[in-house]
């Protein structure tokens, strides 16, 4: 069925309410896109979605899909794909819900390393709430719950995945379909907790981490000698202040997911019309 | 009122006490004796002090008594704490070479046993068996064989090697001839033997082994007691099922990862205490609006904030049938001993898939720490049954789309049930939310959709009402004009407790209620009794308030929230005393 499944079928009829020139767009173009290109399809896929602008994804897109608690899609991921590893679980959220709310959360996914993508719509702003300060807005960004600024510095999400012993790190741009796409498909493919954070401008708050700011200052990098598969080139990338990069920064090549070291491997849906055949002996292990 | 004779050992927490007080319970279990456990913690005085508590017959026990006939001491402590149960001619074993012990003065009235238990331990093989001398000197108090005892090693030790096990059971020899050769003193007690074959075990256990029964093979949870048990159950057993047990990073954390793996069809659940409950409560409307089929155990103990987290308490009843926001349909039941919590378990998972709805299993500490006899027929695993609700597969799912081909998991069925197709299902990728959602689960503020949404959700309650047995357990004599009404683990202690007001003339009927929401109508018997009394352990009065609601009638209470069970003697005056108030 696969070889027939086109990226169209991964979208529902209901229309997006993002506003027009929304960074969103594009991020659920490259992510439909990618699913239908690596064989997937809606029956098999389960998406998990944030609270937010971003968390609308669920909607838009046609597969199996929640939309749940305010920070805690990627529990939720968790739970659909330990449940049941033949599912390809992609997990979507904001900024917000993945670095403020659910930061506790991103931390523990990403050692955990369950199989499966995480895509985080980066646009350094509380969009629905209408222009409030995230944690990756940047230091003195005004808003009107930080007239100037929040005065700390933003979360770096790359570094913290590093940190808690990332398997798979990548950023991507929205705006840029075909290195989205294939960032996303790469994604998939990691045997692991594949993170990808997707730059996702907000036509309408935010007024400085613009398409053209991205446009002119992401660094590909595939454009340079960057070995993604090399520990502290990683690092000195995702902590050079002064660039911002796109592309796979870090891909652990013999990364285990959790489901393989754990042995999680049945689909937990089937189960027998009573108590297991040899049920009487979890009994008498009381004797 | 059975023959029964109660034992303890108290020490220090770091003594050994539980480990010791469970190879003893397990003795009598395997000598075909029944038991009651429990577990005290200070409750007079604040410190380390720990003891574990046997009561044991050869008829069923099912509470704590205000007695105790034979004390292992190993802290002078010990005999304070104990002065209340203890009576003239319980039995004190104590190590007087035990620099702490050297001065301690036995009661009056009392029978002081002095057995060097550390000495001997150590003659043995190791100062760290003297709990087991102890044990050995209790078997020859007790003319209780003491190959039981050997029985119980076995399997404590057994896995450790067979040395281990004969120097235990030398250590356990060295007590029971200490007290053989040095005191021709003639005591009250004979432990006898039977045939029978009982289990022991605790309520967590018991929950946790009917959820396998049950066909759960999810568990996310965060450490919390009095629930660790249940996860530390599972894990290692569920495993070989098919299943597997996650251990997330908080309880925010717990209920989702739960939540997900219910959404991809498995029977799946988590369990937690108090300060778990609160924070899970964050999640409790989207379980419901999602019509998720999940179970949230509550191994309740002593709140609110971190309270006295390894001490008994029904608080958190409130919470169960009304936490989070806006209105959430849910069920909650409660087991109401050991044994039920493994059927109770059983029986949520199948309300949870049948309706499709959030099931609460309040249990307590009382229950999760006790460890009780059965005989193994009480866990009948033939008579464990599966009903999964309303599930579609590729051929049927058709039924359920609309003219678009598009499958309609909340779709407005009449007795409010709608279908669930498990991911993988052709023709069945759909999307649920938390928002206010249609029949195909996209998000709507449409009026008239709201409105039947949130009815269709509630129908299903009704549904629940009309078809499923909410029935309260019955004890005592039902023509009683005297009417007692309890839930969770105090069902026991007041069947108990009936004995010893029997005695006293005192004759009452008592409705055991294991189904919190929905729940029986009690109105009519409420308001047929000359007086009611609501048992329960927590300070308000939260099951009496909705008794109250329902039957439109004021009742009595009887409350206790010092953190400690009833017990069976003490209850029964609580209880005569206010009927007579």
């Amino acid at each position: 069925m696969s070889s027939e499944v086109r990226f169209t079928d991964f979208k529902s009829d209901k229309q997006p309410t993002w506003c027009p020139g929304c960074g969103d767009f594009g991020t659920m173009n490259g992510m439909m896109k990618a699913l239908a290109e690596t064989g997937n399809d809606p029956d098999n896929t389960f998406v998990v979605a944030g609270i937010g602008c971003s968390g609308k994804i669920g909607t838009y897109m046609h597969s199996y899909a929640l939309h749940g608690v305010h920070g805690r899609a990627l529990p939720v991921g968790t739970g659909v794909k330990l449940a049941n590893p033949n599912l390809e679980v992609m997990v979507a959220g904001g900024d917000g819900d993945g670095y403020s709310i659910g930061a506790g959360h991103f931390v523990h996914a990403v050692r955990r390393n369950v199989d499966m993508t995480y895509v985080v719509m980066d646009n350094r702003i509380y969009g629905l709430t209408k222009g409030q300060a995230s944690p990756t807005s940047r230091e003195d960004f005004q808003t009107s719950t930080t007239p100037e600024g929040p005065k700390q510095p933003p979360v770096n999400p790359m570094a913290l995945a590093l940190a808690a012993g990332a398997t798979f790190i990548a950023q991507s741009f929205s705006s840029d379909a075909l290195r989205h796409q294939e960032i996303i498909q790469k994604a998939i493919e990691h045997d692991g907790f594949g993170f990808v954070n997707t730059f996702s401008p907000c036509v309408t708050f935010n007024d400085v981490d613009t398409y053209d700011y991205f446009r002119d200052s992401l660094v590909d990098l595939q454009d340079t000698d960057h070995d993604s598969s090399d520990f502290d080139a990683a690092k000195d990338k995702i902590l050079d202040s002064s660039k911002e990069y796109m592309g796979v920064i870090y891909q652990e090549e013999d990364s285990v997911s959790y489901e393989q070291q754990h042995g999680v491997t049945e689909n937990m849906s089937e189960i027998p019309d009573g108590a297991p055949d040899d049920a009487m002996d979890l009994v008498r292990e009381f004797y | 009122m059975p023959a029964d004779f109660n034992w303890a050992i108290g020490g220090e927490a770091g003594d050994g006490i539980d480990s010791t007080g469970k190879i003893f319970a397990q003795a009598l279990s395997r000598a075909g004796r029944h038991v009651f456990t429990s577990k005290d913690f200070a409750s007079r005085i604040r410190g380390g002090y720990t003891a574990y508590k046997v009561r044991t017959s050869v008829d069923q026990v099912q509470s704590v008594v205000d007695r105790l006939d034979v004390l292992i001491a190993l802290t002078p402590r010990t005999i304070d704490e104990n002065l209340d149960e203890l009576h003239e001619g319980s039995v004190i074993v104590y190590d007087g070479e035990r620099t702490s012990m050297q001065n301690v003065e036995i009661p009056e009235g009392m029978i002081g046993l002095d057995v060097p238990l550390k000495s001997l331990a150590e003659e043995a093989g190791g100062a760290i068996m003297r709990n087991v001398v102890a044990l050995g000197a209790a078997c020859e108090v007790t003319n209780f064989p003491i190959e039981n005892l050997d029985s119980a090693l076995e399997k404590r030790f057994g896995s450790k090697g067979q040395k281990l096990v004969d120097n235990n059971k030398e250590a356990a020899r060295a007590g029971q001839n200490y007290v053989a050769d040095e005191y021709d003193h003639e005591f009250d007690y004979d432990l006898d033997t039977t045939d029978n074959d009982y289990v022991l075990l605790n309520g967590d256990e018991a929950i946790g082994m009917g959820a396998i029964a049950a066909g759960c093979r999810f568990y996310a949870g965060y450490p919390i007691t009095p629930a660790t048990n249940v996860m530390e159950y599972l894990t290692g057993r569920i495993e070989q099922y098919g299943g597997h047990v996650i251990q997330a990073e908080d309880e925010l954390s717990a209920i989702n990862i739960a939540l997900g793996a219910a959404r991809a069809g498995a029977r799946s659940m988590t369990a937690t205490s108090g300060p778990g409950i609160d924070l899970m409560a964050e999640t409790f409307g989207l379980i419901a609006t999602s019509e998720t089929p999940l179970v949230i155990c509550d191994v309740m103990r002593s709140g609110p904030s971190t309270g006295m987290p390894t001490k008994q308490e029904q608080g958190d009843l409130n919470m169960a049938l009304f936490g989070g926001h806006g209105e959430i349909p849910r069920f909650v039941v409660a087991p109401t001993s050991v044994s039920e919590c493994f059927w109770k378990t059983v029986e949520a998972f199948n309300l949870a898939e049948k309706y499709q709805t959030p099931v609460y299993i309040l249990s307590d500490l009382a229950m999760a720490v006790t460890e009780q006899t059965f005989p193994p027929e009480a866990f009948d695993m033939d008579a464990v049954e599966i009903e999964r609700g309303n599930v579609v597969d590729d051929d049927t799912i058709d039924e359920w789309q609309n003219e678009k081909g598009q499958f309609k998991p909340h779709a407005l069925a009449e007795d409010g049930i709608s279908p669930r197709a498990f991911p993988g299902t052709s023709g069945g990728a759909h999307m649920s939310t938390g928002l206010e959602h249609d029949e195909l689960g996209r998000r709507t503020e449409d009026t008239d959709m709201r409105v039947q949404q949130v009815d269709k959700r509630n129908k299903k309650v009704e549904t629940a009402q009309e078809r499923e047995d909410w029935s309260p357990r019955e004890f005592g004599n039902p023509d009683s004009d005297q009417l007692v009404i309890t839930w969770g683990s105090n069902e026991g202690t007041i069947v108990e407790a009936m004995g010893f007001l029997e005695e006293e003339g005192v004759d009452i009927r008592l409705l055991s209620v294991p189904y919190l929401f929905p729940r029986p109508d009690l109105s009519e018997e409420i308001n047929d009794a000359d007086d009611v009394v609501v048992v329960e352990c927590n300070e308000s009065g939260q099951f009496a308030d909705v008794l109250e609601h329902d039957a439109l009638r004021r009742v009595k209470r009887v409350n206790k929230y010092n953190g400690v069970q009833f017990k069976a003697d003490e209850l029964a005056e609580d209880i005569k005393e206010t009927l007579e108030a």
